[in-house]
């Protein structure tokens, strides 16, 4: 059976997702913040910490953006194949959505039109959009507007095979390190390894997306996070960067197949606002 | 150390700051982030004034979001500073007593900073919804058409800050990592 969807639907639900990704932090995000805040070692670490939690809350309560940068936004599009789009077209009504969020909802218009000219498109548009087809007659929308103060910082790695796990506790820690306070920590570290160029970058985008305390079900990636995130934790950089125990907050790895050459890592990190609103249609 | 001071700030204030002091800054800061310095640079190429005096001003590297009515700004936190660096020892030499920021500063900058007796701040990358209640007043006052971009003047009132480069040349990131670090070896790098 095909199940029609109205593309009105979709753009009404993406403008509100923009907003509320803006403005409240899922609660997984919240709860790591508050564990932050309580275990970090250094008093100024502390203190900055202290202010973020102070951030949040007035972020959602007088609805000012937890960030100025509202950031591009990144959607995720898991489209069921038995769905048919009707009344439009389903990039336009995303773009439009984008469109609609940004400007009602008082965020900043950041996307440059050509990346060397550099014309403003003053409504964030377009957004990036990732599509995945999937079995079932739902969408599911993943809305993260991504801030560039971290996505500077993302780095891909082409290892060889022979590097191994080592080459990637050694990839993770290095982008980690290089971004330090520029990116904004405590930071959400999102990994992608295996697939292609292109394909381990997306991995580690959507890693992103995955809940903070929430592990691989893989038991070696599982434990790679947990002592990935130990050792950036043992880097000393820390809240705002001022030093600190406090450096991640989470380190989320998915993997993929891939070629018998190759090695590719992606490191996409994020700052503590780590933002995404998801619904299903 | 805790600190209260005024802007704009002359050098005898600047050099009574260090690396790791918490300052609260009350009084009139300027808003620049890339396109407004590449503006600026391209006037000072040209022979041209630039939209205001450097003399004793601090700069904030901060493209606000929008104001909602009966507000003077929106979210209103710091970018990365290093993207101005290519611009900002010009920009020392003239007399720029601060910037305001996050993240790490070229040596360029820094060597800048010494010679001039200035001091380089960061904000709290991502709390720009708290920093915004410290901003009283927002007005633009040049490059209107760079929206966010524009050079805004803002009334500030104990907008805090943290002191990462001062006039010593001491950089807070590089001593305070250190203090907290307890990799192994063969893990630094």
């Amino acid at each position: 059976m095909v199940r029609n969807i109205d593309v009105a639907d979709i753009t009404q639900s993406i403008k509100e997702m923009c907003i509320e990704a803006n403005h409240f932090l899922a609660g997984d995000m919240a709860e790591a913040m508050e564990e932050a805040a309580r275990t970090e070692k250094a008093p100024l670490g502390r203190q900055i910490l202290c202010q973020l939690q102070e951030n949040l809350k007035i972020a959602g309560e007088d609805m000012i953006p937890i960030c100025q940068d509202t950031g591009m936004a990144v959607i995720l599009m898991e489209i069921g194949q038995d769905v048919h789009f009707e009344g439009g077209l389903l990039e336009e009504a995303v773009n439009e959505g984008v469109r609609q969020g940004y400007t009602e909802g008082y965020l900043r218009k950041s996307v440059v039109k050509d990346p060397i000219l550099r014309e403003n498109t003053k409504d964030n548009t377009p957004a990036v959009i990732h599509y995945e087809m999937v079995p079932g007659d739902q969408v599911k929308i993943t809305v993260a507007p991504k801030g560039f103060g971290s996505e500077n910082m993302s780095r891909v790695f082409m290892l060889k095979p022979a590097d191994g796990i080592e080459g990637v506790r050694k990839a993770i820690l290095t982008a980690v390190k290089d971004a330090g306070p520029n990116a904004c920590p405590p930071m959400v570290v999102g990994v992608g390894i295996g697939g292609t160029f292109e394909k381990c970058a997306l991995l580690a985008k959507k890693a992103l997306t995955r809940p903070v305390n929430q592990r691989s079900e893989i038991p070696y990636v599982k434990e790679l996070e947990e002592e990935m995130l130990q050792k950036i934790n043992q880097t000393g950089i820390g809240p705002g960067g001022v030093g600190g125990t406090t450096t991640a907050l989470a380190v989320n790895i998915n993997t993929y197949p891939t070629h018998i050459a190759g090695l590719p890592v992606a490191v996409n990190i994020c700052c503590h606002v780590n933002r995404h609103a998801v619904r299903v249609l | 150390m805790e600190q209260h001071i005024k802007a704009p700030m002359d050098r005898e204030t600047a050099s009574g700051l260090r690396a790791g002091d918490y300052v609260y800054i009350t009084g009139t800061i300027y808003t620049a982030r890339d396109a407004a310095h590449k503006r600026m640079q391209e006037a000072l190429e040209r022979g041209e004034g630039l939209p205001l005096a450097m003399q004793g001003n601090i700069l904030y590297y901060m493209g606000p979001s929008p104001a909602r009515e009966g507000r003077p700004i929106g979210s209103a936190g710091p970018t990365t500073a290093s993207r101005m660096d290519k611009y900002t020892p010009a920009l020392l030499d003239m007399g720029m007593a601060g910037m305001i920021g996050k993240g790490r500063r070229s040596v360029a900058v820094k060597e800048a900073v010494v010679r001039n007796g200035a001091v380089y701040f960061a904000a709290v990358g991502g709390a720009g919804a708290l920093l915004s209640k410290s901003i009283k007043k927002s007005e633009v006052i040049a490059y209107d058409d760079l929206g966010t971009e524009a050079i805004r003047r803002l009334e500030v009132e104990n907008f805090p800050v943290i002191v990462v480069i001062d006039a010593r040349g001491n950089d807070l990131y590089e001593t305070a990592a250190v203090q907290y670090c307890s990799l192994q070896e063969g893990e630094e790098s």
